[in-house]
């Protein structure tokens, strides 16, 4: 199966179990597994390949600009791991089925659980580290919803941000590592970067990169000092803490560390920072879990010391210590998972998991006790159980393993961790199941259904097998993953197997048993003396850390965004000016290279009526409906100079929308005060009056020194002159360009007024669900109204003018293409004959007859200007190439068709749908009860009955 | 011809940045409206004047065209300038009718919303 698909599956199965839940708990569940099953298989095709030592590729070019590519491979360590996540993943769905209650939404977590197994199969696939971030980030989040699956529970909404602010800003920290590496290598394709370890080690840069990426690690891999948010993670229920907790999510960081291995171990930073760091975890994690009381926090802090143990392995930076590490990634996998499980299963049965409340479950759950007897004993470190084996590998490579110049420093500390974690195995096995049968358990304690029980034992059985033919069972898989992680076939000689004869790491294991015993014996004291001593709380840290970032942002946010818009606007007008005014002083002015126009009588008045009117709309602004009488001068006398500066579309359109925007306008003041009455004080308008003069005399100076010089460079306009006609088929050279030339823009464009529309309505519907509905019912007309809303003349004049108003549109957008019209014009001039229709008749009456919603006539625009881009790909050209050509139908005169007709089509309907949908949705907080009528008209001569009143005043 | 549409660019301009600055939503509209009409014809101007040149081709006979290209942005902009408007006059409505208060600026404190600022 190609790699593609295995990763794939999981995102494409994630959709069935939240759409199956309907058909029942047991069809979600099988699609979970089913996708999980057909993943696993698909990589499991692949082994004889990867046994023979073969990468597995799959590659697909997705941003080569960006370095970023599509591409997998799959080797020894993605095969393990890879195994590991589905295969575990499958024992988890199954579980899961059985684990959650009636009430909590099952569709919802198999689908967040195949998000985050296809997250993170897609990291251990990756061959490109961007695709690898990408795909390490989806994990962060989907991990995000899996923790705070349980909404209800504080403890999951905050363990479940905890654990996404750690991982994710150690993700952020991973983008910045993985960028310089990339830089370095001069690529991002893994398998490029892992044949240049020389380069990478010799580099400057090689420190930061390194600190970067294990700083995304270590908190995905919760190390000190980022262990603190996987205990709090364990609010989650127990499948997602089996799952992300032992097996996958935390094991990410152990992934990315031995994928980069043979690139980035080997020198003494690596060592110290590494090493240290695990030895750490290992030794915290192992003291802090004996004194847990909760089975899963002493399970999470059990795993944030073996995740130290890995760390520490893999910084050790030799060979031999790469195959433990290696091979304790199976074992913990195994024992782990089973554990998690079986915790989950006490609590699912005696409705509690504290360890002061729970004893003597032997008898009662001894299906259970078996698993956590095998598991437990594993963990810590018996034999002839995997645990033992790669603990005492460990062991032996500490005894090897020189820190600052000292031999006893790193096996002692690691004897201390070995020792705690072996007392903290045997109390779960004696606390919770040994000692008398208790009567105060909170419910009756027994041993659940085989659905429960089969994951954790077949993982059981792993581990009894493993550790009794390692060589065997796990010996070639260890094999072919530490190869993949140091990089070369070569690995030193090993062998997994129980006895080694009398080593240091046998009396060492010895100790840490005995120890652990003796421990255990002591556990009272010391758990008192534990209790007593003053230590720091990461939780509390945590919380006071963020609140202060909270405040910080809070406290930037609010001076900056403090809810005054004129001072942004005067703000960001001071910038414009002031940079202006920079750009100004950093250049040069030619002479003039054009000669000034004469000016006649006509366009002199004009201008004059354009600055009178702008000077009274200023003036007399406070008057809203004059300055809007005033506006709608301005926007004519501008009409008609685009008229007289050879600009006939622009005059059309800007004429049209003209209309449009006054009949928007007057229907808003409608609802609005017709004053202004708020007088900023002198000083704020004389201050604002002087930047508006100097922006206009700076505007009005760059213009004009612009148009008495020619262009400095040559303009792309002689080619649309010259290719109109030949390439386009049509002569309006505007239109062709609007249509042909810079189609595109034109497509984004109608989509954009589309979009514009929608809000409008998406703000009345949202609106007049509040208490404003009940206002606008309530409100009392604060003008004069008209006697008649509907005169009987203006009702007959527009719908006689309707069908003439409409040919005209249909006139304007037929000749667009070679003389001036278009789509946008005729589409406003349909849209104002439909307007004077609901000006007329009255809303209600227009809306009753309205057969097609807006909506639909925008997408519609849009679709077909979409379809007409792609036609012409099956004609093997780029989107939104056009064709013409001549049709001759006797007996009209020849004509021409061209698909940027079609096109202009397209737009003319979004622009149809987009203006009357925004004027619609205005309207519609004119409704008032009672105005729906089936006549159009209060006086009509060809009704008897008497006029009545009518209070619609749209 | 030049010092006049220049002119009333920077006439236009200077009203638009005033009538922005008010405090109330409706003369900021007017404001933009005015200061879209400005923009525009600063685009338009950009291709510089003429008089009886429409960019129409003309087959019969060898003629001059005034640049077409600033002419379709301008067209593009007018309409879309338009979309702008409906959506600022929406959220201007909105915002008045849920509060029944049209100046532009958030109060500092909620409670003294009665008194101006």
């Amino acid at each position: 199966m190609s790699l593609f698909l295995i990763a794939a599956l999981p995102f494409l199965g994630a959709v069935f179990p939240a759409l199956l839940i309907r058909a029942g708990r047991n069809a979600s569940a099988s699609a979970a597994g089913l996708t999980t099953f057909l993943a696993f298989t698909g990589l499991m095709l692949h082994i004889p390949a990867v046994f023979n030592g073969e990468v597995v590729q799959a590659r697909f070019d997705w941003l080569p600009g960006l370095g970023l590519n599509a591409n997998f491979f799959l080797d020894g360590l993605g095969f393990l791991f890879a195994t590991l996540i589905l295969g575990i993943g499958l024992l988890i769905i199954l579980y899961a089925r059985f684990y959650l209650s009636r009430e909590d939404p099952m569709g919802q977590f198999y689908t967040y659980l195949l998000l985050f197994q296809g997250a993170m199969v897609g990291i251990v696939l990756s061959d490109n580290i961007l695709l690898l971030l990408v795909f390490w980030e989806l994990t962060s989040l989907s991990s995000f919803l899996l923790i705070g699956y349980w909404k209800h529970l504080p403890e999951g909404r905050q363990g479940a941000r905890m654990a996404l602010a750690v991982t994710g800003s150690g993700g952020l920290a991973m983008i910045a590592g993985m960028l310089i590496l990339g830089h370095i290598v001069g690529s991002y394709d893994l398998s490029v970067i892992l044949q240049n370890k020389d380069l990478i080690q010799a580099s400057p840069l090689y420190l930061p990169a390194l600190i970067l990426i294990l700083l995304g690690c270590f908190t995905k891999s919760a190390q000190f000092p980022f262990h603190f948010w996987l205990p709090h993670a364990m609010a989650a229920p127990t499948p997602v803490s089996a799952y992300l907790h032992s097996a996958t999510m935390v094991k990410a960081g152990l992934f990315l560390m031995a994928r980069l291995w043979p690139v980035l171990a080997g020198t003494p930073e690596w060592f110290y920072i590494v090493a240290t760091t695990g030895l750490i975890t290992m030794l915290l994690g192992a003291v802090i879990a004996l004194f847990k009381d909760d089975l899963k926090a002493l399970l999470a802090f059990s795993t944030v010391s073996h995740l130290g143990l890995i760390t520490m392995l893999l910084g050790f930076g030799t060979k031999i210590a790469a195959v433990a590490a290696v091979f304790h990634i199976i074992n913990h996998a195994t024992f782990k998972a089973a554990l998690f499980m079986s915790a989950g299963i006490v609590d699912h049965e005696a409705h509690t998991r504290d360890i002061k409340r729970l004893g003597g479950l032997r008898h009662l759950m001894p299906v259970t006790f078996t698993i956590v007897l095998v598991a437990s004993l594993s963990m810590a470190g018996i034999p002839p159980f995997n645990g033992f084996l790669s603990k005492e590998m460990m062991l032996e490579e500490t005894v090897h393993t020189l820190w600052g110049g000292s031999h006893y420093l790193v096996p002692g500390l690691a004897l201390i961790a070995a020792l705690f974690s072996a007392a903290y195995s045997f109390r779960f096995i004696v606390h919770v199941f040994l000692g008398p049968k208790r009567s105060d358990y909170p419910a009756q304690p027994h041993d659940p259904g085989p659905g429960m029980w089969l994951g954790p034992a077949f993982l059981i059985t792993l581990v009894i097998l493993i550790g009794l033919f390692s060589a065997k069972l796990a010996g070639p898989m260890v094999a072919v993953a530490a190869g993949a992680v140091t990089g070369g076939n070569d690995l030193p000689y090993y062998s997994l197997k129980l006895w080694h004869g009398l080593t240091p790491a046998l009396y060492m294991s010895i100790a840490a048993v005995l120890g652990g015993a003796l421990l255990l014996k002591l556990h009272r004291p010391l758990q008192a003396a534990w209790e007593a001593a003053p230590r720091p709380e990461a939780k509390a840290i945590f919380d006071r850390l963020m609140h202060g970032l909270t405040k910080l942002a809070q406290l930037i946010t609010d001076g900056l965004h403090n809810g005054a818009i004129t001072r942004y606007a005067f703000v960001m007008m001071l910038f414009i000016i002031g940079i202006s005014y920079y750009a100004y002083q950093g250049g040069t002015l030619a002479a003039a290279t054009r000669e000034v126009q004469n000016v006649g009588p006509i366009p002199l008045i004009a201008w004059f009526c354009l600055v009178i009117a702008t000077g009274a709309v200023v003036a007399k602004h406070r008057q809203r409906q004059l300055s809007l009488v005033l506006i709608g001068v301005v926007g004519l006398v501008v009409s008609m100079g685009f008229n007289y500066l050879s600009a006939p579309d622009l005059a059309l359109t800007q004429l049209s929308v003209e209309v449009v925007t006054m009949v928007l306008l007057l229907l808003a003041l409608n609802f609005m005060p017709k004053e202004s009455p708020i007088k900023a004080p002198n000083w704020v308008r004389a201050r604002d009056g002087a930047i508006a003069v100097i922006g206009g005399l700076g505007a009005s100076a760059l213009i004009y020194a612009l148009m008495l010089r020619d262009f400095a460079m040559p303009s792309i306009s002689e080619y649309h002159l010259a290719n109109s006609y030949k390439g386009g088929g049509g002569t309006n050279v505007v239109n062709v360009i609007l249509v042909d030339f810079r189609g595109y823009d034109t497509f984004g464009e109608i989509i954009v007024l589309g979009i514009a529309a929608l809000v409008i309505f998406a703000l009345t519907e949202a609106v007049l669900g509040t208490r404003v509905r009940a206002y606008l019912l309530n409100r009392k007309p604060d003008m004069p109204q008209a006697g008649d809303a509907h005169p009987m003349m203006m009702v007959v004049a527009t719908r006689v003018m309707m069908p003439l108003a409409l040919m005209v549109a249909a006139y304007i957008f037929f000749r667009g293409h070679n003389l001036p019209g278009g789509g946008f014009i005729a589409g406003l001039i349909a849209a104002i004959a439909l307007l004077m229709q609901y000006m007329a008749s009255g809303f209600t009456w227009a809306s009753e007859r309205q057969r097609v919603f807006y909506h639909g006539i925008i997408g519609s625009g849009v679709l077909i200007a979409a379809a007409t881009g792609l036609g012409a790909w099956f004609n093997d050209m780029p989107f939104l190439t056009s064709d013409y050509g001549y049709l001759y139908w006797p007996p009209l005169e020849k004509f021409e068709w061209a698909t940027a007709a079609l096109f202009d089509l397209g737009v003319f309907l979004a622009v149809v749908g987009a203006v009357l949908l925004a004027l619609e949705s205005l309207a519609r907080f004119a409704w008032q009860p009672g105005m729906s009528t089936e006549h159009a008209m209060d006086i009509n001569p060809a009704r008897d009955d008497a006029p009545q009143q009518n209070s619609d005043e749209v | 011809m030049e010092l006049l549409v220049a002119s009333a660019v920077g006439v236009l301009t200077a009203a638009g940045i005033y009538l922005i600055l008010r405090r109330q939503t409706f003369p900021v509209i007017l404001g933009l409206s005015l200061l879209t009409y400005g923009v525009n014809i600063f685009l338009f101007a950009t291709g510089r004047l003429a008089v009886n040149a429409p960019p129409i081709l003309n087959k019969y006979e060898e003629i001059a065209y005034t640049d077409p290209l600033p002419q379709a942005l301008v067209l593009t902009a007018i309409v879309i300038s338009f979309g702008m408007t409906a959506v600022v006059v929406m959220i201007a409505l909105a915002a008045y009718l849920s509060s029944r208060d049209d100046r532009i600026d958030m109060p500092d404190h909620p409670e003294d919303e009665g008194e101006n600022a």
